[in-house]
C-alpha cells in the first residue's frame, strides 16, 4: 500500500468520525455569539511594514525587536493572542511613534502625506487637521475612523498646536496618539452575525481585509483591499476570490511566506543564537545572518517562483549561497565579496551524491538546534518531529543521569552514537528518544556550525537508521522518505491555518483541513494552492475557539 | 511660600491648552533633614525592592552553612558573599511544591518563588512579587520598574504584572543607558529646571488615549479585557513617566549619572560579568536618583547558557553531562560556575552598599531578592533551594542570618519580605506553596 491509498482509508474513517462528532455536538456548531472583538497583538516586523507601506519608505523607524513574543503550540502567532503590552514596550512604541510622527510632518513629507495647508502655520486648523486625520485612521484603525474618534484627535492635535505653536507639531501630536492607540497597535477582529447561518458570528468586513493582507502579505491592508472591504465585496465568494488572486500574484507575497516559515521554523531563535568562534572558525557573524536568509530565499524560490511543491523542499538540491556561507558548506562559489560591499546571492545546486539534500542540510536548521559547543542528535530531532511533522515530544524526566554522554575520553564511546546507546536501550528513555534520535544521529554528519564531517573524535559516524519502519543509510536516503510521510503535509497545512487565524483549530475546522491536505498531496502542495483553500473558506474568517 | 504652609501633599492643577494637567509640587530642600537623608517630618527615604535570579542553583551539600542565626560561617563555597554577609540574610532547607503536577525543569520552581503559585504549563505566568511589592513602593517613580537580563534573550525574566505575559527584559546597557540617562533625565541635583513642554503635550495625548478605553473595553472578551487593561495600565505608567518628568526632582545628594556603557553581549562567563556589571552600574544609579524603586534582573534563563570559551558545553549542559568527580564528590565545573553567580551576586550588593546617603547606605533602604530555579540541577530537584535575600529595607528587615527552614515552602522567604514592606495580605501562594507565618524573628 502506498502512503496515499493508507491516507484514503485514514481519511475515510477520520471523516466519518468528525461528521459523528457533529452530530452529537449538535446542529449548531458553538460559534459564539457572546463575543464581538478580539484582540491580537501587532508584530515587530508587522508594525514597520504597516508604516512604511502607509506613510512610504522613506520613514526610517530605528528597528530592534520591540517584544519577542510567546511561543504557543509552536507559533508565535498563536502567543500573540495571549499577550498584551507591557510598559516597556509601550515605551518603546511611543519612542516609535514619535520618530515617524516627526518624520511625517516634517517640511521634506507633509507636501505629499498631509492632502491640506493648515490657514497658519502656528494656529490649529480643525478643518485640515481632521481630514488627515480621518485619510491616516482609515489606514492606521484598518477601518474607517468614527467621528468620536476623528473629533478626539482634532481636539488632542489642536491643545499640541496651542502648547507649541506650530500646526505641523500639534498634528504630529495626534499622530503619535493614533500610532500608541490599541486599534492600532492590536488587531481588533470585529464580528457580525453571519446572514447565511443567522446564530453564528463571522468577521466583519474591515477585519476580513485585516486577517487576508496579514496572512498572505504580513501587512496593513492596502487601500484597494479597503475599498472591496467598504464596498461589500469580500462578502461574496466572487469578490474575495479576486482579492486573494491580486494579493496572490504580487510579489509582496513572499513577505507573508517568510513572516510564516520564520514563524513555523523558528527563525526568531537567531536572535540568540550563539556557536562558539574557538570550536567552529567557520562560523562568523556572518554566516549567522546569511544562514537566515538562504533558507528564506531558498523558499521564496521554491514556493513562489518555481510554483514547487512543498515536500520537495526537503529533497531539492537548488538553494542560494554566499561567500561566507559557501566555506562552511565547502564549495567554490564562482563570485566574490567585497569588505563592507553588497552581499552576492548566488543560485546553487549541489551536485548529485553531495550530502546537502533539502532543508534539514541547510546551516540555519543545524545550527539553531544544536549546542554552541556540541551537537544534538536530540535536539535536531526533536526539531523534525515539533516544527516540520507537528508531532509533540515528551519533556524529559527530571532525575536523567547524562554524565556519560560528556565523556568523549572512553573508546567504547567515541561517537554522540554511541554515548546515546542508554536512549536506545533502556526502554523508558527508548519510548520518546526513538522518535528523535535516529533522524538527529543521521545529521550528525553536518556538526553544529553545519560543516560536513565523515568521522567523530577518530570513528566513523554511522548515519543508518529506520523511519516510519523505512530503514536508509544516510542523510540522502532519508530526506525522501520524510519527504512523502503525510504528516509533512498535514502539518503545514495546519500551521498555515492558524497563523492566518492566530488560534487552534476547532475540531471540525480540523477535518476540513485534514482533506485539504489529502487533496493537495493527491496533486501538489503548492503554496499559493494552500493559501488559496484556506483563505477561501469560510472558517478563516471567523473566530472560533473550542 | 514658607514651609509651615505647604506640605508634600499640596498639588498645582495647571492648564496647558485647554487641558488639565497636574503638576505635583516640587520637593523642596527644605523637605529634607540636616543629614539629607529623610524629609523633614521624619519619614525616610522611599524603600526599593528588586529581585535577581540566577540558574541553576548551587553545589548541594557545600553551600549550606552548617550553624544558624546571627553568627554562622559562611561556607567555601559561598565565599564570595564574604564582603557582605552582615548585610545578607541565606535561607536552606526550602522547597517548592507541585502538588502532583509535571516538574516543568528550569520553570516551576522560579515560577513558585516568584508568584506564589506553580502552574500545569508555561504560559499560564501571574502577577509576580515585584508587583505587589511595587504597588507599595514604586508608585509616583518615572519608571514603575526596569527589566534587565545579562544573557542577551529578552524573554528570560520573572516578572510579571498579571497573565497577559512575561515584562520583557532590556538585553543592551546602552539601550538601558539612554532609556534611564538619556531623553526626559533630568538631573535632580541641577539647581534650574524648566518642564518640557512636549512632555506635557505627550502626557496630554495618552490621557486622551486612555480615554476612549470604554467603548473598545465593552466589546471584547472577558480575556481580552484582562489584556486591554494590561495595555491600558501600561499608558498610565507611561503617563507617570511623563509626569515625574514634568516635575521638579527632589534633590538627591547620592545621585551621580553615570558614565555611557558599550555592549559586549553573548553567554561567555566574561561577557556576562561586564553585562552584569554595567546592568547593576545603571540600576544603582537609577534607584539613586529616584527614576524607579523596583527592579529585576537576571543573570539569563534558566537553562544557563554561561560558558567559557573553547568549552564544548554550557552551564546547563554541563550539569547534565558533567561527571560527578568521584573523590570530590560534586561536578567541578558547575561548582566553578554556580561560584561565578555568587561573585555576580556580591559585585550588585557592593554596589548598592557603595552609595552612601547620610549615615547609611542605598542598600539600607532596599531588599534583593535573590532566588534561583532548583536545588540541585542535575536532577532537577526542587528541594534544598538557595535563597538570598540582601538589604534590610529601611530596617524593616533584620540582617546576617543564616535561616535553616527544613521542608518549608520558599515561598516563606517573599512572604516574610512582603509583610517587612507592609504590603499583602495574611498570606501568599496556592495550594501547598500557601504560606501564612513570616519567619518573625526576621521582622523588625
Amino acid at each position: 500500500m502506498t502512503p496515499h491509498s493508507i491516507n484514503r482509508d485514514v481519511r475515510g474513517t477520520h471523516t466519518v468520525a468528525a461528521l459523528c462528532a457533529y452530530l452529537v455536538l449538535g446542529a449548531s456548531v458553538p460559534n459564539t455569539t457572546a463575543q464581538e472583538s478580539a484582540l491580537v497583538r501587532l508584530t515587530t516586523a508587522q508594525y514597520e511594514h504597516s508604516v512604511h507601506d502607509i506613510f512610504g519608505k522613506s520613514i526610517k523607524i530605528d528597528g530592534g525587536i520591540v517584544d519577542p513574543g510567546m511561543r504557543e503550540n509552536g507559533l508565535l502567532a498563536l502567543g500573540s493572542r495571549k499577550l498584551t503590552l507591557s510598559a516597556a514596550a509601550l515605551e518603546r512604541y511611543e519612542s516609535l511613534a514619535r520618530q515617524v510622527a516627526t518624520q511625517v510632518t516634517d517640511r521634506r513629507h507633509r507636501a505629499t502625506l498631509i492632502p491640506c495647508k493648515p490657514q497658519t502655520e502656528t494656529a490649529p486648523d480643525p478643518e485640515c487637521a481632521s481630514q488627515f486625520i480621518d485619510r491616516a485612521g482609515l489606514f492606521l484603525f484598518r477601518r474607517p475612523a468614527t467621528n468620536a474618534e476623528v473629533q478626539s484627535y482634532v481636539s488632542m492635535a489642536g491643545s499640541a498646536t496651542e502648547t507649541l505653536g506650530d500646526f505641523y507639531d500639534g498634528l504630529g501630536a495626534a499622530l503619535v496618539g493614533m500610532l500608541v492607540a490599541p486599534d492600532f497597535l492590536f488587531r481588533v477582529e470585529r464580528t457580525e452575525p453571519d446572514p447565511s447561518q443567522p446564530d453564528t458570528q463571522r468577521l466583519d468586513a474591515y477585519s476580513r481585509a485585516s486577517r487576508l493582507s496579514f496572512f498572505l502579505w504580513n501587512t496593513t491592508p492596502d487601500a484597494e483591499l479597503l475599498a472591496a472591504a467598504e464596498s461589500g465585496a469580500l462578502d461574496s465568494d466572487a469578490g474575495l476570490q479576486q482579492q486573494i488572486d491580486r494579493l496572490l500574484s504580487s510579489r509582496r507575497s513572499a513577505d507573508g511566506l517568510r513572516a510564516f516559515f520564520s514563524d513555523m521554523l523558528g527563525f526568531d531563535g537567531f536572535a540568540t543564537l550563539s556557536v562558539d568562534a574557538s570550536l567552529y572558525p567557520k562560523f562568523t557573524k556572518n554566516v549567522a545572518d546569511d544562514a537566515r536568509e538562504q533558507t528564506l530565499r531558498t523558499l521564496v524560490q521554491h514556493l513562489l517562483d518555481k510554483n514547487a511543491d512543498y515536500r520537495d523542499l526537503f529533497v531539492t538540491r537548488d538553494t542560494f549561497l554566499t561567500p561566507a556561507l559557501a566555506a562552511v558548506y565547502g564549495v567554490p562559489l564562482p563570485r566574490s565579496q567585497e569588505l563592507g560591499g553588497a552581499v552576492p546571492w548566488v543560485p546553487y545546486r549541489f551536485p548529485e551524491g553531495d550530502p546537502h539534500v533539502g532543508l534539514l542540510t541547510h546551516v540555519s536548521f543545524l545550527s539553531l538546534h544544536s549546542h554552541p559547543g556540541t551537537t544534538s542528535p536530540t535536539l535536531r530531532g526533536k526539531a523534525v518531529r515539533e516544527n516540520i511533522l507537528c508531532q509533540r515530544v515528551p519533556p524529559p524526566p527530571g532525575d536523567v543521569d547524562f554524565s556519560l554522554v560528556q565523556d568523549a575520553s572512553d573508546p567504547a564511546f567515541r561517537t554522540v552514537r554511541q554515548r546515546l546507546t542508554e536512549h536506545r536501550e533502556n526502554p523508558t528513555c527508548a519510548a520518546c528518544h526513538r522518535m528523535t534520535d535516529p533522524i538527529g544521529l543521521t545529521l550528525e554528519v553536518f556538526d553544529t556550525s553545519g560543516v560536513y564531517r565523515t568521522t567523530e573524535n577518530g570513528a566513523p559516524i554511522d548515519t543508518s537508521g529506520t523511519f516510519r519502519r523505512q530503514p536508509y543509510a544516510d542523510v540522502v536516503e532519508l530526506v525522501p522518505i520524510l519527504r512523502n510521510d503525510p504528516a509533512v503535509t498535514s502539518c503545514l497545512v495546519n500551521r498555515a491555518f492558524s497563523y492566518g487565524t492566530a488560534r487552534m483549530p476547532s475540531t471540525r475546522e480540523l477535518s476540513w483541513l485534514f482533506d485539504t491536505g489529502a487533496e493537495l498531496m493527491d496533486t501538489e502542495v503548492t503554496w499559493r494552492d494552500l493559501m488559496r483553500r484556506i483563505a477561501r473558506n469560510e472558517d478563516f474568517y471567523t473566530n472560533v475557539f473550542d | 511660600m514658607s514651609v509651615n504652609k505647604i506640605s508634600r501633599r499640596t498639588v498645582l492643577r495647571g492648564l496647558v491648552g485647554g487641558t488639565a494637567v497636574t503638576v505635583g509640587l516640587p520637593m523642596l530642600e527644605c523637605f529634607l533633614n540636616t543629614n539629607g537623608t529623610a524629609y523633614a517630618a521624619g519619614a525616610p527615604l522611599p524603600r526599593c525592592f528588586g529581585t535577581w535570579f540566577w540558574g541553576l542553583g548551587l553545589t548541594p551539600n557545600l553551600w549550606e552553612p552548617t550553624t544558624t542565626g546571627r553568627n554562622y560561617q559562611l561556607p567555601d563555597h559561598l565565599s564570595a558573599l564574604e564582603p557582605i554577609k552582615d548585610k545578607l540574610n541565606i535561607y536552606s532547607g526550602m522547597q517548592v511544591f507541585l502538588d502532583g503536577k509535571v516538574n516543568q525543569n528550569h520553570y516551576s520552581g522560579a515560577q513558585g518563588q516568584a508568584t506564589g503559585r506553580v502552574s500545569k504549563n508555561g504560559s499560564d505566568y501571574s502577577t509576580s512579587i515585584d508587583t505587589i511589592i511595587g504597588e507599595q513602593v514604586g508608585r509616583g517613580t518615572r519608571f514603575r520598574s526596569i527589566e534587565a537580563t545579562c544573557d542577551g534573550d529578552s524573554r528570560t525574566g520573572w516578572s510579571a504584572r498579571d497573565s497577559s505575559g512575561l515584562n520583557p527584559s532590556e538585553t543592551s546597557p546602552l539601550a538601558l543607558y539612554t532609556r534611564i540617562f538619556g531623553d526626559g533625565f533630568t538631573d535632580p541635583n541641577l539647581a534650574d529646571f524648566t518642564p518640557d513642554t512636549t512632555a506635557m503635550v505627550r502626557h496630554s495625548v495618552l490621557s486622551a488615549v486612555s480615554d476612549q478605553r470604554k467603548a473598545l473595553l465593552r466589546s471584547v472578551s472577558p480575556s481580552d479585557r484582562i489584556r486591554l487593561d494590561g495595555y491600558f495600565s501600561s499608558v498610565r505608567d507611561l503617563e507617570q513617566k511623563l509626569s515625574f518628568e514634568l516635575d521638579r526632582p527632589t534633590p538627591l545628594p547620592a545621585c551621580t549619572v553615570p558614565e555611557p556603557t558599550s555592549d559586549d553581549l553573548g553567554p561567555l562567563v566574561s561577557q556576562v560579568e561586564n553585562t552584569h556589571r554595567q546592568f547593576a552600574r545603571l540600576i544603582v544609579h537609577a534607584l539613586s536618583c529616584g527614576q524607579t524603586r523596583v527592579f529585576n534582573l537576571s543573570l539569563g534563563s534558566a537553562f544557563s547558557r554561561l560558558r567559557t570559551p573553547g568549552e564544548p558545553s554550557g552551564y546547563h549542559s554541563l550539569t547534565h553531562e558533567e561527571p560527578v568527580d568521584p573523590t570530590l564528590g560534586y561536578q567541578p565545573k558547575c561548582k566553578w560556575l554556580g561560584e561565578q553567580c555568587m561573585a555576580f551576586f556580591a559585585e550588585l550588593v557592593q554596589e548598592l552598599d557603595g552609595i552612601r546617603e547620610g549615615d547609611n547606605t542605598l542598600l539600607d533602604r532596599i531588599v534583593v531578592f535573590g532566588f534561583t530555579d532548583h536545588g540541585e540541577a542535575r536532577m532537577h530537584s526542587m528541594k534544598r533551594l538557595p535563597v538570598l535575600t540582601a538589604g534590610s529595607g529601611g530596617g524593616r528587615l533584620n540582617t546576617g542570618y543564616h535561616v535553616a527552614a527544613e521542608g518549608d515552602a520558599a515561598t516563606r522567604v517573599g512572604f516574610t519580605v512582603q509583610q517587612a514592606f507592609g504590603v499583602g495580605s495574611g498570606s501568599w501562594g496556592t495550594e501547598s506553596n500557601n504560606v501564612s507565618k513570616p519567619f518573625s524573628h526576621l521582622l523588625a
